[in-house]
């Protein structure tokens, strides 16, 4: 265990060094003793259970955290997930074999214990807590802490090793009450009908857009959505897994609808949706985006967004601080989003911690918007 | 709908109206939509008010009252955060005042919702903070954040720090206040335009028919043209149009009235100051006279390369050395006013015809006509062109020889047509994130040339790529980056991108031995291999070439 840690204190001293060997995932720990989770170049490895969390690589036996494309990827050959989560994964990887909890239900995997715990992060997001002779380790995925009435209660889980997420690990991120956002959403929709303008609100399609439909459902009946958005309605309504009427129903955007029917409407779009001529069907309209990001001025501003609406489904700066100093754990790796930042302010405040290279991050809200996905893959088939 | 966070039943305070303008025209996308906000701002709000507005949205800052890093080291110590944090928070940010008022915490000490102060009350108290001690300079700092919104913080600090910026043209503000007041949008230029204090100037003083008496100093609004679009042969007959070289220098307006001689410029700063050469000009000007035209360094009648007067703007004492390596002259454009005559609305050949008359009779060595190029076809104006570099010049302006003096930048009448930029290419090295609609992004690069098997980093450039390749490239950097050193993140030298610039010159504060005039990206070569980039030996050629 000190050999370890010695070496998130080489880290610092030798950063330029080692990240000049940022494709070798294991960089930031190198040791021969294996931890009960390794860090390995197709994801988190749990060696003693011989199974895998959220890989970025086909594997074996794969624990998913929630059905975000960045973490739930094809290709595996066993799948482990909360029963919310399924739906998503069939929708979104095919028929594969499944196998699901529910959270608190604990499995021996080889010898291991293994249970998921709500994230709040979306619908079926979950933490994973892996034990093992005694140790455990909580690993996080994506998380909030607030409670947006969908994707369950964050569950502060105690363990010794925490992996975190840190995509808005900045003390600038904090974030409003979900109600006052709501609020602001409702009076910027009424405030566009009165100026005969639609409100086109883009929200990814899988979380976001889920409670956004909550917040519009109060005002207008007249939603309509792009079709990502529309297929994972859908699938989540047809699966039964949210209570009946939390939301409401929405129209699909076709070819053939006329410019009128969208006076005064809402439509939810995804972000791929927000600079394509597809929208411009919608003129006279407002665009609102809703994200995390949109708490700095210039994002907006580079959108072109008519009203940033902050609202994001991780955890604000706060919310990182609080779930951490929950789990009572002695040391803290962090992964995407701002890790040396935070895994540097964990160590001053005491909490060992080293942040971990991996290749999650690239979904939405977390890959600093922009980037469609198309551009991702040419820059990383470029490199 | 400008404002949906802060729904209150209390009339709107000074400040708040302030803070939600400026949100207002930096979210909306469309002019009408800025021009409103700007026509119910003016609306709104008092007067006095009104007046520190024009002054602001004219460039008319106050000055600095504290640094920066004192900003944010007050700002660390109250939200409690470790300086480093506070410092990759502005890295991500990328802008002082916004960090602070993102850092500030929301709960208000201004727990009844009592209107904000005025505009001007804070503009004021900042004048009179110059005087006070540090001390009293963080009370004042800190008890204003502890009563702001947010939004009112941002304008807040950029007032304080002087940064203050807003990204609507003057012009648009003149609209939206021709559109209030019964006055043509030119003389409302006109009269706010010059040497007037916002603190001791009414708003009626200012706008209204009456004033406009008392400043000697008042320069015209420029006239600015379009880079032409098309080719020129679309102009039409060439006689109708009058021919000069584009100077590369300081476009400017010598004015003398009242036996005083004021130099203006096209920034509307008085830089009179600067150019001690001038006083020659001061006693041998008739009185009641203005005149456009371009600052220069001039030897023998020779423009020289425009680096030579560099070293002397910024400093704030002109030694007698550059006196003499870097002389001022003026090449005169246009005449404004004569015998306290506005001739603006003259035809340029009749302007033109004076001013050659006043310039000829004057005789310094420092006033001269800028030079009419003739020509007879559009084609030989072309070739022409082609030779702007060989006399210091950066292309070829385009006059039709009937036009007025117009007001602010215009089509139709005048025509920039500039010589093609010199270009290089060069692979990437450095990244920072940018600023503002960049925040968070790596936007500003830093480019290398090949000496060898060596890269030498030789410039920086920030624009020139569309929203979507930046985002590529920051990509790439996320994933290609090397070493971190505080913001800046040392690339793998993979992508090569032709830069574009205006001039180069020697320099021995860059490692590189030369600086580029106005780099920016032109290019991204996804065709050309890292290997195939130009050499440092390229850049020095182009160096002897044109740095002379």
């Amino acid at each position: 265990m000190e050999s370890k840690l010695q070496c998130i204190d080489v880290r610092r001293e030798a950063l330029g060094r080692q990240l000049a060997l940022f494709h070798d995932s294991r960089l930031t720990i190198h040791d021969s003793t294996t931890m009960l989770i390794d860090f390995t170049d197709k994801g988190l490895y749990c060696s003693a259970g011989n199974f895998y969390l959220d890989p970025w690589k086909p594997v074996e036996k794969a624990v998913i955290t929630h059905g975000h494309s960045d973490h739930a990827r094809w290709g595996s050959q066993q799948y482990l997930c909360h029963h919310y989560t399924l739906p998503i994964l069939k929708l979104r990887l095919g028929e594969n074999n499944y196998q699901t909890i529910g959270w608190n239900e604990a499995i021996d995997i080889n010898g291991v214990k293994l249970s998921l715990h709500p994230a709040g992060h979306i619908i079926g997001s979950s933490q994973v807590r892996v034990e093992h002779k005694g140790e455990v380790w909580v690993i996080s995925g994506d998380y909030k802490t607030e409670n947006d009435g969908i994707s369950g209660v964050f569950e502060p889980v105690k363990c010794h090793t925490f992996v975190t997420e840190s995509t808005f690990g900045l003390p600038i991120y904090k974030w409003k009450q979900q109600s006052e956002i709501f609020s602001n959403i409702r009076n910027w929709i009424l405030d566009n009908q009165s100026n005969g303008k639609a409100s086109v609100l883009i929200a990814y399609s899988l979380g976001k857009a889920q409670r956004v439909l909550r917040a519009v459902k109060e005002v207008t009946g007249n939603i309509f959505a792009h079709g990502a958005v529309y297929n994972m309605h859908q699938t989540l309504t047809n699966a039964g897994i949210l209570a009946e009427g939390m939301l409401p129903e929405i129209k699909r955007v076709v070819p053939e609808m006329p410019k009128e029917t969208f006076r005064n409407a809402v439509i939810i779009a995804p972000p791929s949706a927000e600079s394509s001529p597809w929208i411009k069907k919608f003129t006279p309209y407002s665009l609102g985006i809703c994200s995390g990001w949109m708490r700095v001025r210039g994002n907006q501003r580079r959108k072109n967004a008519d009203e940033g609406f902050v609202l994001s489904d991780h955890c604000d700066w706060p919310g990182l601080l609080t779930a951490v100093e929950a789990t009572g754990a002695q040391r803290v790796f962090v992964t995407h989003g701002f890790q040396s930042v935070f895994s540097r302010y964990l160590n001053e405040a005491g909490i060992e911690a080293a942040e971990i290279k991996t290749e999650y991050g690239t979904e939405e809200e977390e890959a600093v918007q922009e980037l469609t996905n198309n551009t991702a893959e040419q820059v990383a088939t470029d490199e | 709908m400008n404002d949906v966070t802060q729904h209150t039943n209390t009339t709107p305070g000074g400040m708040q109206l302030f803070a939600s303008l400026v949100y207002d025209l930096g979210t909306h996308t469309k002019t009408n939509e800025k021009l409103e906000a700007l026509i119910k701002y003016f609306s709104a709000a008092d007067d006095k008010d009104k007046v520190w507005m024009i002054a602001l949205f004219s460039g008319r800052r106050p000055r600095r009252t504290i640094s920066p890093s004192k900003i944010a080291t007050w700002c660390a110590e109250l939200v409690g955060l470790p300086l480093w944090l506070f410092e990759e928070s502005y890295h991500t940010v990328g802008d002082l005042s916004e960090t602070i008022a993102l850092l500030i915490p929301e709960e208000k000490t201004n727990e009844n919702n009592s209107p904000s102060r005025s505009l001007s009350w804070y503009v004021e108290k900042f004048l009179e903070l110059e005087k006070s001690d540090e001390q009293q300079k963080k009370k004042f700092i800190l008890d204003s954040w502890a009563e702001l919104s947010a939004r009112e913080i941002f304008v807040f600090n950029k007032l304080l720090s002087s940064t203050f910026r807003v990204g609507v043209s003057q012009n648009m503000m003149v609209n939206a206040l021709s559109k209030l007041i019964k006055l043509e949008s030119s003389v409302i230029a006109h009269r706010i335009s010059g040497n007037w204090d916002p603190s001791t100037t009414s708003f009626s003083e200012l706008l209204s028919e009456e004033s406009s008496v008392a400043d000697h100093s008042k320069p015209y609004p420029f006239y600015l043209a379009y880079a032409i679009e098309d080719d020129p042969e679309t102009l039409g007959d060439t006689n109708e149009w009058q021919a000069e070289w584009k100077w590369d220098g300081i476009r400017g307006q010598i004015i003398k009235r009242n036996g005083t001689l004021f130099v203006w410029s096209r920034g509307e700063d008085l830089i009179t100051e600067k150019f001690p050469e001038y006083h020659l000009l001061a006693e041998k000007l008739p009185d009641k006279i203005v005149i456009d035209g371009e600052i220069l360094p001039v030897k023998n009648g020779q423009v020289l390369n425009f680096n030579v007067l560099q070293t002397r703007i910024g400093r704030k004492n002109v030694t007698k050395k550059q006196l003499e390596e870097a002389p001022a002259g003026i090449f005169a454009y246009d005449l404004l006013e004569v015998d306290g005559q506005d001739i603006r609305e003259l035809p340029l050949h009749e302007r033109r015809q004076r001013l050659a008359a006043i310039v000829s009779d004057v005789n310094v060595p420092q006033l001269m006509l800028s030079p009419v190029i003739d020509f007879h076809s559009w084609g030989q104006l072309k070739e022409i062109r082609l030779t702007s570099r060989d006399v210091n010049s950066e292309g070829i302006m385009l006059k039709r020889k009937s036009s007025p003096y117009q007001v602010g930048r215009k089509r139709g009448d005048w025509w920039k047509w500039k010589i093609d930029p010199l270009a290089i290419d060069a692979v990437m090295v450095y990244a920072q994130k940018g600023a503002g609609r960049r925040s968070n992004l790596y936007t500003d690069y830093t480019f290398a040339v090949r000496d060898g098997e060596k890269l030498i980093p030789f410039t920086k450039a920030y624009s020139g790529l569309t929203d979507k390749e930046f985002a590529q490239v920051d990509n790439f950097v996320k994933r290609n980056s090397l070493e971190k050193f505080g913001p800046v993140r040392t690339v793998k030298p993979e992508l090569v991108f032709e830069i574009a610039f205006e001039g180069i010159a020697a320099s021995n504060r860059h490692k590189s031995g030369v600086a580029l005039r106005f780099p920016r990206i032109s290019k991204w070569r996804h065709d050309k291999p890292v290997s195939e980039i130009n050499t440092l030996d390229d850049l020095k050629k182009m160096l002897e070439i044109y740095g002379k």
